[in-house]
């Protein structure tokens, strides 16, 4: 499969949040600020890519019947390692992601694409799978960070453009994250059926 | 290459490796990564300090003093600031547990007469775009919002919706801006327990005459 292809269709084709809707959990809760959606996003793609890699280079060593607990394992130790080093060296982001780092464990982007793809492929291709599917969700996280932060407080990566008390608290809140969410698929599905 | 079957040696074997080389892995960041995670948590707790008190020379963390509160056992935590070996003020790392997402955590500064010199939110689970706002809000010039250059031995540390209240609340997050205050006034207590404990009580200019003036009755020195 040609590896650009495979890239593509992870940003656009099979985008997890627009398309698959997966990982609904991190997409909600921390795309408060495009900043915080975009280092969730990014966050997330390295241990996507890691785990890729690693499942795909030991997919013949596993039997079948204990996959998912070695997958587990596997994107467990990533997201561990991740969190150790922007504890270590970004303490500032680690304190702003929080919780929703040591989550990315339980992410079912992360299981899904090792079950329908990484154990399927060479990991040459893997690799491109989490690249690919990892700008997805970073595009789609701060794309959904930007939404809100201009709706609710006026600015977009701490960048005023309109005065605070213009600011629509819903769209700070969860239920302005569900809305915002709604009409992001929809228009995103309308762009991709008219192309 | 095929795949291995499921038996029952394949499968505990496979998994044993993987755990194995994941627990290896761990064990050497972490080893890797212990000391510099250490020194980002020093190093903030020196950048709060520095942020909220006058300029000092000494080290404040090695002369820390712990002072308890009433209600709890967790202690709050006085670093004092030192110039020329003068008391010039100290930062306190309080905490309340009111705050509307559990506890708060904030350091506070006070020069040596107990006006506040600055304040630096180290930890809260607070709403965001609401309470969250308390590191930006009570440092605005905007009506009665500051608490900066206040005394809160002059000054009621409430909010001004509660009788007596002197401080304009968050719009819409009166629980945090109470918890806010509340440990502002626990910090302020720790800081005068402090003086009194450490003999720089007597360095305060102030009468006795000027406690009555203030709107609080937990004057100490």
């Amino acid at each position: 499969m040609n590896k650009l292809r495979i890239i593509y269709n992870g940003i656009v084709n099979e985008n997890p949040t627009f398309v698959l809707l997966l990982g609904m959990c991190p997409t909600l809760g921390t795309t408060g600020s495009a900043m915080t959606g975009m280092s969730m996003g990014l966050a997330t793609m390295g241990v996507l890519i890691c785990s890729n890699v690693a499942i795909s280079a030991i997919k013949s060593l596993v039997p079948d019947r204990v996959r998912i607990p070695a997958y587990i394992v596997v994107i467990a130790t990533f997201v561990t390692l991740l969190q150790m080093f922007m504890a270590a060296y970004l303490p500032a982001l680690n304190a702003s992601l929080g919780i929703f780092i040591p989550l990315i464990v339980v992410n079912c982007i992360l299981l899904g694409r090792a079950e329908a793809f990484a154990s399927r492929h060479t990991v040459a291709d893997s690799c491109m799978d989490g690249i690919g599917i990892g700008l997805g969700f970073t595009v789609a996280l701060t794309l959904l960070g930007a939404v809100r932060e201009i709706l609710g407080t006026g600015t977009v990566f701490g960048l005023r453009l309109f005065p605070e008390t213009f600011g629509s608290l819903v769209f700070v809140l969860a239920p302005g994250a569900f809305i915002a969410l709604g009409f992001l698929i929809a228009l995103i599905n309308y762009i991709r059926k008219r192309s | 290459m095929k795949k291995l079957s499921s038996t029952l040696t394949n499968m505990a074997l496979s998994l044993g490796i993987i755990t194995i080389g994941a627990s290896a892995l761990l064990a050497w960041v972490n080893s890797l990564t212990a000391g510099p995670i250490e020194e980002a948590r020093q190093k903030s707790e020196i950048d709060a300090i520095k942020s909220v008190t006058p300029p000092f020379d000494n080290n404040p963390r090695a002369e820390a003093w712990d002072w308890i509160p009433e209600t709890d056992t967790v202690p709050f935590i006085v670093y004092p600031a030192m110039e020329n070996g003068a008391f010039v003020g100290a930062a306190v790392n309080g905490y309340s547990k009111n705050g509307f997402g559990g506890e708060i955590k904030v350091m506070y500064g006070f020069d040596s007469t107990g006006a506040v010199t600055g304040y630096q939110v180290l930890s809260h689970a607070e709403t965001p775009g609401l309470g969250a706002k308390m590191q930006e809000w009570f440092s605005m010039d905007a009506g009665n919002r500051s608490v900066l250059g206040k005394d809160p031995a002059q000054t009621a540390m409430y909010v001004s919706k509660d009788a007596g209240g002197a401080i304009d609340g968050i719009t819409a997050a009166t629980i945090t801006s109470r918890a806010f205050l509340e440990t502002l006034r626990n910090c302020y207590k720790a800081f005068e327990a402090y003086k009194v404990d450490h003999g720089y009580a007597s360095d305060v200019n102030r009468t006795a005459g000027d406690a009555t003036t203030g709107a609080t009755s937990h004057h100490q020195s």
